[in-house]
C-alpha cells in the first residue's frame, strides 16, 4: 500500500518494535568561557540567582515524581543546585567583574576538582554537579533543559546522542523507546537498550528534525523510524508486540525442536547486572565482563575489592553457569594504569591476554579473586583470557589460572589464528568462546568501531563463518564445550547456523534470549545443519543471511521479523 | 555559641540522601549552623557540597555549632538526625 509515511533509517538495536510519541532530550550547552564582563553587574547576580532556584525547583519536582534510587539522585542534585556556597561563589565572581556562564563553570570547576580529589563515591557525583551546571547555563543562554526531558507520558527518546549519565537517568518505566542520531551499534545507550530490551535504532539520519510529541513507530528489527504511522502499521507493530511479550514470558531451556540442548546464557559486565538475572529465564552467564572494575580508576582494584564483586554475581547466579572474562583493557577500552600511550595500532597492540607481559600480577590478583570467590560461594565459574592469538599463550593462561586456584579454564576465539588452530588450543583448555564482533573485526580487517564500515563487519561474511566453523568443528572432534558471546548469538538466524555449526551455548544480551529460544524451538538439530550448510556455501553476507532465512520456519520469520 | 558533636549512624556516611536530609533541616532551622571533622576548619553546615567534601564515613564524630536564638534546640534535633541511619529509612 502506497503511503505518505515518512521512512528514517538507522541501525536497530534487539528485536522489539513500538508507537509512541517523541520526547527530544538537548545536549549541553556550549561554554563560552571568553565572555566579556556583564554591564548590569546587579542584573547578571539577579539572573544567575534565579536560574540557579529554577533548576532547584525543576529537579526537586522530578525527584518527587521518580521513586526509588532515581529519586535520590535527583533530590541531592536540586540541593547541589540550592547551595548557598555555590551560588555565593558564582555571586561573588560576578560581582568581581566575571561574565555569568564562566563564573557557573569556573565556581563548579572548584567543587568538581574538591569530589575528584577525594575520589569513589565523592568523585562519581561530579557528573550531577556538571549537570547542574549544564543546566543553570541552559537556562541563562535561552536554550531547552539539556538532557533526557521529565516524560509526562510514555515515549520514544530522540537525541543526538545520549552521554553514559543521560542513559542512567532515564525513567524506563516511560521510554517506549531509543532514537539516537548518532552513536553506533556498539556504544553505550546501544548496550544498555539492548539489555532492556528497550527498541532501539542508532544512527538514524534525519532524526534531528523530529519533533517533540511526533509519533513515530520505532522498528528495531527492521532499524526504522516511521513518522505518523498509518492504522494498518500501527496494528502490525501492535501484533508484534504482543507475540514477544508471549515470548518473554518462557522459562524453558534452550533446546531444538528434537531436544538438542543449547544453553542459552547472558552477558553481563556488573554483580548488579548479575542480581538482575536472579529470577531471569537463563541458564546462566556466558561472559562476565570485568572492565567495569577497573574503569575510571587510577589503580587496580584490589584482591579483596575484586573477590567481593565476583563473590556477589556468583552468588545472584545460584549454581547457574557463569564465564568470567579477565581483563581485557587496551584498544577501546583503555586504562590509565596500564594502557600504553603511543601505540599505533592499538587494536593490534598490547591488549587483552597481551597485558601479562608488562603486568603479569595484576593478571594474578584477578585470578585468585575469582578463585577465592567461588570458594566462598561454593560456585564454580569458568575463567577465559581475551585476545589468545596462540597456542603458547593459551598453555601460559591455562598454567596461571590453574596456579591460582582457577579449575575451569577457557580462552576467547576472537583473532583468525586462533580460530584456525583452534584444535591446539582445545589441547591445553577446557572450552572456548568465540567472540565473533572482534573476530570480524580482525578477519576483515576493519575497525569495529567505524559505523560506515558496517558492511564488512558483518558476522555473515563467508570469512568470518568459516571461521567460526572451523572452531566448532575443532570442539565436536575434541569432545569440548565451543561457545558464542558475540552479538551474533543474539540474531536468532543467526543462532540456528551456530546451532548447526555444532556451537554449545550461545550467550547475548538478557534481552535477546527469547527471540533465540523461540527460533531453536521450531527447528530440528538436523534442519539446523542444514541452514548452517545453505549459509556457509553462498558467496556473500547477504547470500548467506538469505540462503539461511529460505529455510527458517515462516512464523520465526513474521514474529521476530526476520525480513 | 552553642557546640554539640555527633556520631554519625548511617551507613554510608553522610553523603547522598543522608546528605540531603541533614543540610535540609539545617536550611530549615534558619541558624547559622557550622559542621567540623576532626580538627579541620568548620564549613557551612547548609552546603550540601561543603558538607559532601569532608566525606564523613559511618562511626566517625563530626562537630556542630551554631549561634542565636534557639541553638541548643536545633543543635539537639541536628544530632538526633546525625544519629539515626537516614538511610534505612528509604
Amino acid at each position: 500500500m502506497a503511503t505518505s509515511q515518512t521512512t528514517l533509517h538507522g541501525s536497530g538495536v534487539g528485536r522489539g518494535a513500538v508507537v509512541g510519541p517523541v520526547a527530544r532530550a538537548h545536549p549541553a550547552p556550549a561554554l563560552h568561557t571568553e565572555a566579556p564582563p556583564p554591564d548590569d553587574v546587579a542584573a547578571a547576580v539577579a539572573e544567575v540567582t534565579e536560574a540557579f532556584a529554577q533548576v532547584a525547583r525543576t529537579l526537586e519536582k522530578r525527584a518527587e515524581e521518580a521513586g526509588g534510587t532515581i529519586a535520590d539522585v535527583l533530590g541531592a542534585t536540586a540541593m547541589m543546585a540550592a547551595d548557598p556556597e555555590l551560588v555565593g561563589q558564582v555571586r561573588s565572581r560576578i560581582e568581581g567583574g566575571q561574565a555569568a556562564v564562566p563564573a557557573v563553570d569556573r565556581s563548579v570547576a572548584e567543587f568538581a576538582d574538591l569530589f575528584t580529589a577525594a575520589g569513589g563515591y565523592l568523585a562519581e557525583r561530579v557528573t550531577d554537579l556538571r549537570s547542574v551546571r549544564d543546566r543553570v547555563v541552559a537556562r541563562l543562554l535561552g536554550l531547552p533543559e539539556p538532557g533526557v526531558p521529565a516524560l509526562a507520558r510514555p515515549s520514544v527518546v530522540v537525541a543526538d546522542d545520549l552521554s553514559p549519565a543521560d542513559t542512567a537517568a532515564l525513567e524506563l518505566d516511560k521510554v517506549l523507546g531509543i532514537v539516537i542520531e548518532q552513536g553506533g551499534p556498539t556504544g553505550h545507550t546501544a548496550i544498555i537498550a539492548g539489555q532492556l530490551g528497550i527498541p532501539c535504532v542508532v544512527r538514524v539520519v534525519g532524526a534531528s528534525a523530529l519533533e517533540d510529541g511526533t509519533e513515530v513507530a520505532v522498528d528495531a528489527a527492521a532499524g526504522t523510524v516511521v513518522v505518523d504511522p498509518d492504522d494498518e502499521l500501527r496494528g502490525r507493530v501492535e501484533t508484534r508486540r504482543e507475540a514477544l511479550a508471549t515470548l518473554a514470558g518462557r522459562t524453558d531451556p534452550g533446546t531444538t525442536a528434537d531436544g538438542h540442548a543449547v544453553a542459552l546464557l547472558a552477558n553481563i559486565g556488573t554483580a548488579e547486572d548479575a542480581e538482575r538475572l536472579t529470577d531471569a529465564a537463563v541458564e546462566g552467564v556466558g561472559l562476565f565482563r570485568t572492565e567495569v572494575l577497573y574503569l575510571g580508576r587510577t589503580s587496580a582494584p584490589t584482591e579483596d575489592e575484586q573477590a567481593e564483586v565476583y563473590a556477589r554475581a556468583l552468588g545472584a547466579l545460584g549454581g547457574r553457569k557463569v564465564v568470567v572474562r579477565t581483563l581485557d583493557a587496551g584498544a577501546d577500552k583503555p586504562l590509565a594504569f596500564v594502557t600504553r600511550s603511543g601505540e599505533e595500532n592499538p587494536a593490534l597492540g598490547v591488549r587483552g591476554f597481551r597485558l601479562v607481559r608488562t603486568d603479569e600480577e595484576l593478571l594474578r590478583t584477578q585470578l585468585r579473586a575469582i578463585a577465592r570467590a567461588a570458594e566462598r560461594t561454593g560456585g564454580d565459574p569458568w575463567v577465559m583470557a581475551p585476545m589468545i592469538a596462540s597456542v603458547e599463550e593459551a598453555e601460559q593462561f591455562a598454567t596461571l589460572a590453574r596456579a591460582e586456584g582457577v579449575r575451569t579454564v577457557g580462552v576467547m576465539v576472537e583473532v583468525p589464528a586462533a580460530a584456525l588452530r583452534a584444535r591446539d588450543l582445545l589441547a591445553v583448555v577446557d572450552f572456548v568462546s568465540l567472540g565473533t564482533n572482534d573476530l570480524a573485526q580482525y578477519t576483515m580487517a576493519t575497525d569495529r568501531l567505524l559505523g560506515e564500515l558496517v558492511d564488512l563487519l558483518d558476522p555473515w561474511q563467508p570469512a568470518v563463518l568459516d571461521l567460526v566453523a572451523a572452531t566448532a568443528e575443532a570442539g565436536l572432534d575434541v569432545g569440548k564445550p565451543v561457545g558464542v558471546c558475540g552479538e551474533s548469538a543474539a540474531d536468532p538466524a543467526m543462532a540456528l547456523v551456530l546451532t548447526g555449526l555444532g556451537v554449545t551455548s550461545l550467550s547475548m544480551s538478557p534481552a535477546a534470549v527469547p527471540g533465540v529460544r523461540f527460533a531453536l524451538s521450531r527447528h530440528s538439530l538436523e534442519r539446523c545443519r542444514e541452514i548452517a550448510a545453505a549459509a556457509r556455501s553462498a558467496r556473500t553476507a547477504v547470500d548467506a543471511r538469505r540462503a539461511c532465512l529460505g529455510l527458517v520456519d515462516a512464523q520465526v520469520r513474521e514474529v521476530l521479523a526476520l525480513g | 555559641m552553642a557546640q554539640r558533636s555527633a556520631v554519625v549512624a548511617s551507613k554510608v556516611g553522610l553523603h547522598a540522601r543522608p546528605a540531603k536530609l541533614f543540610t535540609q533541616a539545617v536550611g530549615a532551622s534558619g541558624l547559622g549552623v557550622r559542621i567540623a571533622k576532626g580538627d579541620a576548619p568548620p564549613v557551612d553546615a547548609a552546603s550540601i557540597l561543603r558538607v559532601m567534601a569532608l566525606g564523613v564515613k559511618n562511626g566517625e564524630e563530626v562537630t556542630l555549632s551554631a549561634e542565636g536564638e534557639g541553638a541548643d534546640d536545633v543543635l539537639a534535633e541536628l544530632v538526633e538526625l546525625l544519629e539515626t541511619d537516614l538511610d534505612a529509612e528509604a
